[in-house]
């Protein structure tokens, strides 16, 4: 397949709260990797928030409102058939959100419901097609294309890809996983790996890919928090990796925050650096660790990408 | 028998005596480990119900106790106090009293769906753990979760404006929690974040304070959504009873009534 027969040349991008925020380097890394690979992103135009891990547990309907309102956009407003998000949790919500409008009369009613008294047109199930910015740059540039733009190998780096919970959980929702070879797989997720293989970098054999950092607990259950995400870490390092890579601001913030707050309340210092994949995919083609955000993480890996001869 | 599994009980329900002879048997010492036998009479038969009518818990009815939840649940592992498929046996044979033993930890479910993703019954167990803990605050059980709050904060914000704000949310949940906001690890965060951060995106993070992020054009939404909101906590209120039982509050408060019944 040539580079311009490839699916996702051009997809509607929906970056999310988190990315304007907290996941600010993951929103800047994502665009200059596109950039830098010639995929094109176009923003969904006013968007709002997907709902996160909150509003359902106030009523899970606003929420899948409020998912369906952003792909209403990228359809009805701007013809696109694909949104991408980086974000597990609005990835997830889109998929979940597009699920429930096929199989439940009463969300379709709720939805229908809102979006008229809203005054917007309201989506229908399969309009768009929702996919994360793993599956973007593994389909839309190909690991082949992808192998020969690498100028700078990550060659050294000992990574341990972690994808969290909501990219795989539940299966259901993602009814393109699970398809044998070439798709990604719900319980041993591998496109991360894939990526980053491409680029020089050698994955470990990291046991706790789709464990949960406690996310939603973060601040209201800080404690919990901190012991799932030291349980993270430690495996990580256990590992002998350098990194871990991440593809969701809340894992990432969570592993950054609590790392600190594991060595500042419980004594445990945790040396393993925590970077967004797009950074280390960033890197590898050329791009400086400044133009993709490193100094924006709250974890320095500077030394060590020095070291390595990264940066 | 001996119970080798003595965590799964309760300690209060454990007997051990030293020295016990029954018909001129010695069946002290490891033996003498019992469970004491108790008559349950205060079923409350709508609890599954109940909990079937709160957003998350309709699917209760499906659960075969096979376990899958509890065996693959991310807090259970850091608490074995914290068990799925108990609580929804409780809830299906209507043992409140049992189930109000547990009340202040149910709300720890972390949503990492592992129990979902194990179900063979697809009773999404998370969705039946957020509706418990829902339960328990609507019924008066226990005061608010600081999980709830959170979610609260949150979801005020995204129904106002469309979109959230990071500090804001944050600041709000300390103050509404009560806890203080410079907590030494956040500040050691904050310093290291600032440490490295150019000026200009700090003014821009701090300018997001002064202007708040917003969907433009988001009123008619934000009113369609508080609307079906209000309806949908009136027919949870419906649902638990819970008028009917402020009710009943109100007369066995009321002195004058006593004083005619006599």
């Amino acid at each position: 397949m040539s580079t311009e027969q490839r699916p996702y040349r051009k997809v509607a991008y929906y970056p999310g709260c988190a990315l304007e925020g907290t996941g600010h380097a993951y929103n800047r890394s994502t665009k200059e990797v596109g950039k830098a690979l010639g995929l094109k992103l176009d923003e969904v135009k006013n968007w709002n928030c997907c709902g996160a891990m909150e509003v359902k547990n106030i009523d899970p309907k606003i929420q899948t409102y409020l998912s369906s309102r952003v792909m209403s956009i990228a359809a009805n407003e701007m013809g696109h058939d694909v949104v991408m998000a980086p974000c597990n949790g609005c990835y997830h919500n889109l998929k979940k959100a597009d699920y429930d409008l096929k199989h439940d009369d009463e969300s379709r009613q709720v939805v229908d419901r809102i979006s008229s008294k809203a005054g917007h047109s309201t989506y229908e199930a399969g309009q768009v097609e929702t996919i994360h910015a793993l599956d973007w740059i593994k389909e839309g540039i190909g690991e082949k294309e992808l192998r020969s733009r690498v100028k700078n190998s990550l060659k050294g780096l000992k990574v341990a890809n972690y994808y969290g919970c909501m990219y795989t959980r539940p299966r259901h929702i993602f009814p393109e996983k699970d398809q044998g070879p070439g798709s990604e797989s719900t319980s041993q997720p591998h496109f991360m790996d894939d990526l980053l293989a491409v680029a020089g970098a050698e994955n470990v054999d990291f046991p706790l890919k789709t464990a949960c950092c406690g996310g939603a607990h973060t601040l209201s259950d800080s404690d919990t928090s901190t012991l799932l995400v030291l349980n993270i870490l430690r495996a990580a390092e256990a590992a002998g990796a350098d990194v871990i890579a991440t593809e969701c601001p809340t894992c990432h913030s969570g592993l950054e925050m609590h790392q600190v707050r594991a060595e500042k309340k419980f004594g445990y210092k945790l040396e393993v650096k925590i970077l967004y994949f797009t950074q280390l995919l960033g890197m590898a083609l050329g791009l400086s660790p400044k133009t993709v955000g490193v100094h924006e993480n709250v974890s320095d890996s500077m030394p060590m990408l020095k070291q390595k001869g990264i940066a | 028998m001996p119970i080798h599994e003595e965590h799964l009980i309760r300690p209060e329900n454990l007997k051990t005596q030293e020295d016990l002879v029954i018909d001129g048997i010695d069946v002290s010492g490891h033996w003498s480990t019992f469970i004491e036998s108790r008559v349950v009479t205060d079923y409350n038969e709508a609890l599954e119900e109940e909990i079937a009518a709160l957003p998350g818990g309709e699917y209760i009815h499906r659960c075969w106790q096979c376990g899958s939840c509890t065996n693959s649940c991310t807090v259970n592992e850091v608490n074995p106090d914290f068990n799925p498929r108990y609580w929804i046996y409780l809830i299906r044979m209507g043992m409140e009293s049992e189930l109000l033993r547990d009340k202040e930890i149910i709300w720890q479910c972390v949503s990492c769906n592992k129990c979902t993703y194990a179900c063979p019954r697809d009773v999404v167990p998370e969705g039946v753990m957020k509706a418990t803990a829902h339960w328990l605050e609507l019924k008066g059980h226990t005061p608010k979760s600081p999980s709830m709050v959170f979610d609260e904060v949150f979801t005020e914000q995204v129904i106002q404006t469309g979109k959230i704000e990071e500090g804001r949310i944050i600041r709000s949940f300390f103050k509404r929690t009560g806890q203080e906001l410079m907590q030494d690890w956040l500040v050691e965060m904050v310093k290291r974040l600032v440490a490295k951060l150019p000026v200009t995106l700090l003014w821009k993070m701090g300018l997001a304070n002064v202007l708040r992020p917003r969907t433009s054009g988001w009123a008619g939404a934000r009113d369609a959504i508080q609307d079906y909101v209000d309806e949908k906590n009136a027919e949870h209120r419906k649902a638990l009873r819970l008028d009917e039982l402020v009710e009943l509050a109100k007369q066995e408060a009321k002195p004058g009534q006593q004083m005619a019944a006599e």
